[in-house]
């Protein structure tokens, strides 16, 4: 088992792991865990054999699904949710940048209707790594630098 | 019946295309047709845009359709706050077809989404202006005689240039075209228009100024170099004089070679080309009321 997994280990939850050690409190930040009663752990700079350095951030009492999971994969596209049950993983899910994406992401062209307008944003992914999404509106590319999570 | 839009130039197919260009041909033998009678047809200026309105209004006139609505936004309701969604509900409550030009890139197919009857976009911020693409194409099989083998050379502001985006993406579904591309490293043709031309195997070539070679043109489609466009003042200065075609420069040219521009023009034709018969920009912006006739009857399904 994971050496980071054991240090104050969770009964019930989620353990994302695999996170690149700088977006961790994007993530923190874009599902709302600062307003969380539950019991949070993260850590950060740990070492990792394929990122080099990594974030990992452990929620007690809550499972993640849709469109949560969407904003993960957007700004940690290789990241892991380890569910947890009774101190054990019950299930390992990857990340998935899904084929579209609607209203969880900005698009970067200031002159769009959707930023101008009250409108639902939708992009098609057009690629995954690195990401680029086509807005379904103004036509224009986001790309992954310019990814704005609402 | 599904209603169909006209937001952008990829929204048609080949067929399509080609239904166009041969429904324009009839127009242009016949203009006056009496195929939107008793219908309202809404012209939605949310910016001013005379060339571009005095065109879909002649096209309604001739089908004899009758005309609703403004010509710049700042004289009706959309000042004193309405959104575009309440505009598009009422009107399209009121009218048949709505024609709209708006600022905001994306709005057009926003509008698309709420209103009942079809939309043509004729015009929204930088990104499509379909209508403009499609009498360019008109242009182009009236005076070549097809849409396939054409070599096309695009001048000018090709980063920006929403006229000459669209124009790649309508000829790359046609047989062998040819791009050759002339314009400043600022303003050179973005990279995904020549990732899209090298996915679909067409050849482009890309020019720093105007060269012999344009003697294989079949086409010169000029744009505006904008000194706007520029973040350093001084690299336009290097380049206002580049970009423009003089008609000495037509002396090795085919003689079926025509220059269009989608008007209007600053400084980038030399008024000496204007007499010269491979001049077409006039005639081009002619054409411009066929195609349109063509466009609101198949989007209309009157023919
Ligand atoms: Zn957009």
């Amino acid at each position: 088992m994971d050496k980071a997994l054991q240090v104050s280990a969770i009964k019930e939850g989620t353990v994302i792991d695999h996170l690149p050690a700088e977006r961790l409190f994007d993530v923190i930040n874009i599902l709302g865990l600062y307003n969380s009663t539950d019991m949070i752990t993260f850590g950060t700079n740990l070492d990792s054999k394929r990122l080099g350095k990594k974030g990992i951030i452990k929620v007690a009492n809550r499972h993640f699904e849709g469109k949560e999971i969407d904003k993960i994969a957007l700004i940690a596209p290789h990241a892991n949710l380890n569910i947890i049950k009774n101190y054990e993983v019950v299930e390992k899910r990857l990340v998935e940048i899904p084929e579209e994406i609607i209203s969880i992401v900005k698009c970067f062209n200031p002159k769009c209707i959707t930023n101008n307008e009250n409108v639902e944003t939708r992009f098609q992914v057009i690629c995954k790594s690195p990401i680029e999404l086509k807005c379904f509106f103004c036509e224009k590319i986001t790309h992954e630098k310019e990814v704005v999570i609402t | 019946m599904q209603k169909r839009d006209l937001i952008s130039i990829t929204d048609f197919s080949k067929a399509e295309y080609l239904q166009i260009m041969e429904m324009a041909k009839g127009f242009e033998k016949n203009p006056n047709q009496n195929l939107l009678k008793g219908k309202v047809v809404a012209t939605l200026f949310f910016e001013p845009s005379t060339r571009t309105r005095l065109s879909f209004e002649t096209a309604i006139n001739r089908l004899g359709g009758k005309i609703i609505g403004f010509t710049d936004s700042s004289s009706s309701s959309v000042t004193k706050g309405e959104t575009l969604h309440d505009t598009i509900r009422m009107v399209s409550n009121y009218a048949d077809l709505i024609v709209m030009r708006h600022p905001l890139e994306g709005s057009a197919r926003y509008a698309s989404q709420i209103s009942k009857v079809p939309i043509i976009n004729a015009g929204d911020g930088a990104n499509q202006h379909p209508t403009q693409t499609l009498l360019d194409m008109y242009s182009i099989i009236k005076t070549q005689g097809r849409l396939d083998n054409i070599n096309i050379f695009m001048v000018g502001d090709l980063k920006y240039g929403r006229t000459v985006h669209s124009l790649l993406m309508a000829l790359s579904v046609f047989e062998n075209p040819i791009f050759n591309f002339i314009a400043p490293p600022e303003l050179a043709m973005p990279d995904e228009y020549k990732r899209f031309l090298t996915s679909k195997g067409i050849r482009y070539f890309e020019h720093r100024e105007f060269t012999g070679i344009i003697s294989e043109a079949d086409i010169i489609y000029m744009t505006r170099v904008q000194k706007e466009r520029f973040t350093d003042p001084i690299e336009y200065e290097k380049v206002r004089n580049v970009y423009i075609l003089r008609n000495k420069m037509l002396q090795q040219t085919k003689p079926t070679l025509k220059i269009l521009h989608p008007l209007p023009r600053v400084n980038e034709i030399n008024e000496d080309v204007d007499s010269n018969p491979k001049a077409y920009y006039f005639t081009q912006a002619e054409n411009g009321v066929y195609t349109r006739q063509a466009i609101i009857s198949h989007i209309m399904g009157l023919i």
